[in-house]
């Protein structure tokens, strides 16, 4: 089924949680929506589920206005955060329940609602535990039996809140990639929301990247990693290095001295320059567009950073560099950076 | 001056306890464990204190109830107003418990699942029965219901009768006996949240079916217990509906009541063996919240 989301804004009092989104979810696809708390990712979900109604715009299910609909006649599969599964309620009669709410022509007889209960049961896995009760499971148990609930209606769209943020992680690993796999063998366009990026990348067909109640890039992983839209993803997928300088006549400064770099048509003023740590370089301080002091080295595991203050137009500017295997890099000592790959955008954006 | 010593180098800790660490020096025994002769005496005090003042009451209803033999006690039950004090008190407790019991569902619902202005003062006012006194609370009832109160005259051209009569006496214990049921629901269903009923929604129920399917049972056994509680204290509310009965013999007199006109009376035999319903009423009470508190511990299921 697809999802078309026109210009939804959603205000808690004074609080914009949604301003003005626009987005569209192919039919058969799994989307992530991605972005720090507060972003308005999760309002956005409950939106399209019908469990939050937006101010202004529109929400369509294959065209047609869904809206009108309360979320009961939506048909959506909706995985809470921490499951909400029916603590008085075996694992069984939590996955019957929504087949046994059904009134009038929908109803089912006990018989075809037992067979369906377990056909989704072994489908997630847990076969085993029909008995027991929500208190005595595990959370991937838990995460499993909410799957199984949601799925249970037959939903068209399935709609995940941060499926996975209770878990452990290891057992999040794990269910990612059964989930993934789940979501391929069923007619299902499904929406997930994660804080989590590894997860989004790793996960999800497109992931729409939000902040501040707006959609900053919608893209596949490849793109919104390699190619961020806005310093606002750049920041927030992946680590990012931030080089202070200012862009004057269309060449990029720091201070008074010419960086060499290019400037990536951004109007003149106040710049951030960008950079994944593995596309800068350490080099001679003599020949590289940025040099400084080696505050302090870490290492936790494979990688090692150096923290390095570079002089900034106001005062010194600390940036965390990574060092490569087989440097040695000594406190105190002058280190130039080199930008191989990197991005410009103005100060002022987000 | 030492024990002083004791407290300050233990940093606030209760002084049996830093007592205990200075002992360990000496004596090598685990560090929580109090010497043999304090534990034994604390406890004796302690169940001497309970014997005394719960225990021995108790005994002397049943003894005083039966003093004059088994004839004598069934004697005093069945007489024509004792039975009349009995009937009212379930018709009264029946009353006010449906009466609260509905309430303190729709307030605790409201409040736990529901914002909306006013909350705070709502959840304020569900606590006032608790600190008025229950006298106040039946004078409020005769001056607004009362003869001079302020509609009188609307009541007497209706020819209703609220004070002195049943329907006083049920206004007056349902104030009083107002906050168990949502006291005991309110914290629950706020920890409970509302994603359940979302889910429950989502999956297609309708909001009557989330209720009974989803809410209710989730609050079962906190809400038996706000009954038991509320029923317990409907049945020996003695204050407020003393204020509102009138004392009319077999027809406005509560079992408390009663037992209070008997015990004026020097019918003492009788005034006890009314009691000794009340305390039985009591020990049953006593022995349902335990079970239901076991329940709750268990909480989940």
């Amino acid at each position: 089924m697809t999802i078309d989301v026109v210009g939804v804004t959603k205000r808690f009092k004074t609080f914009a949680a949604l301003d003005n989104v626009s987005l569209t979810i192919r039919s058969g696809e799994l989307v992530a929506l991605l972005g720090p708390s507060g972003s308005g990712k999760t309002t956005l979900l409950r939106i399209i589920a019908g469990l939050e109604w937006p101010d202004t715009g529109e929400v369509r299910f294959d065209g047609e206005d869904a809206l009108s609909r309360s979320v009961r006649e939506r048909n959506v599969g909706f995985v809470f955060q921490h499951y909400a599964l029916f603590r008085h309620m075996n694992v069984f009669e939590n996955v019957a329940f929504g087949l046994r709410v059904r009134r009038g022509a929908d109803k089912l007889p006990e018989a075809a609602i037992r067979e369906k209960v377990n056909e989704l049961l072994s489908l997630v896995q847990i076969d085993w535990l029909a008995e027991r009760y929500p208190s005595q499971l595990s959370g991937g148990q838990r995460q499993r039996v909410a799957l199984a609930r949601a799925l249970a209606i037959s939903p068209r769209v399935l709609l995940l809140d941060e499926p996975f943020g209770a878990l452990d992680a290891k057992v999040r690993k794990e269910l990612r990639r059964w989930l993934r796999h789940l979501h391929e063998e069923l007619p299902v366009t499904s929406v997930l929301v994660t804080h989590d990026q590894e997860e989004a990348l790793e996960l999800a067909d497109r992931v729409v990247v939000m902040g501040h109640g707006r959609i900053e890039q919608v893209g596949s992983p490849a793109e919104v990693y390699d190619n961020p839209a806005t310093a606002f993803v750049h920041d927030f997928i992946g680590e990012t290095i931030a080089l202070p300088g200012e862009v004057r006549g269309g060449a990029l400064y720091l201070g008074t001295r010419a960086l060499g770099l290019d400037s990536q048509g951004v109007a003149d003023g106040p710049a951030r320059i960008l950079a994944r740590p593995h596309d800068v370089d350490l080099a001679d301080p003599a020949a590289t567009p940025f040099a400084g002091k080696v505050l302090a080295v870490r290492t936790f595991g494979p990688t090692r950073r150096a923290d390095v203050a570079l002089s900034g137009s106001s005062g010194p500017v600390i940036v965390e560099a990574a060092v490569p295997h087989g440097q040695t890099l000594e406190p105190g000592t002058e280190v130039g950076l080199m930008p191989r790959r990197y991005k410009v955008f103005p100060q002022a954006s987000h | 001056m030492s024990a002083l010593d004791h407290v300050a180098a233990s940093e606030g800790m209760p002084s049996a306890l830093a007592q205990s660490r200075a002992y360990t020096g000496h004596g090598g025994r685990p560090v929580r464990t109090e010497p043999r002769w304090v534990r034994i005496t604390l406890t004796a005090i302690a169940l001497a204190f309970l014997f005394l003042f719960i225990g021995l009451p108790l005994v002397t209803v049943f003894y005083e109830a039966f003093r004059r033999g088994w004839a004598a006690y069934v004697a005093a039950l069945v007489e024509p107003d004792a039975l009349a004090s009995i009937r009212l008190t379930l018709i009264v407790a029946a009353i006010s418990v449906t009466a609260n019991l509905l309430f303190g569902l729709v307030a605790a619902w409201s409040i736990a699942k529901f914002e909306f202005p006013g909350k705070s003062l709502l959840i304020t006012l569900i606590d006032l029965p608790f600190s008025v006194s229950p006298v106040v609370a039946g004078l409020v009832y005769v001056l607004l219901f009362g003869a001079q109160g302020l509609f009188a005259a609307e009541l007497a051209a209706w020819d209703i009768k609220i004070i002195f009569a049943l329907p006083g006496i049920v206004l007056a214990t349902i104030f009083v006996t107002f906050p168990f049921v949502a006291r005991e629901l309110i914290p629950l269903m706020q920890e409970q949240g509302t994603s359940e009923e979302e889910a429950a929604i989502s999956l297609g129920a309708s909001g009557l079916s989330t209720f009974f399917r989803v809410t209710l049972p989730n609050v079962k056994w906190a809400l038996l217990y706000g009954v038991l509680l509320c029923n317990a204290r409907a049945m020996g509310e003695f204050g407020a509906v003393s204020v509102v009965s009138g004392h009319v013999r077999g027809l406005t007199n509560t079992m408390p009541l009663h037992i209070e006109i008997l015990y004026n009376e020097y019918q003492f035999v009788a005034s006890f063996a009314v009691a000794s319903l009340l305390a039985l009423l009591a020990l049953v009470t006593l022995i349902a919240k335990t079970i239901l508190e076991h329940r709750l511990a268990e909480g989940d299921r």
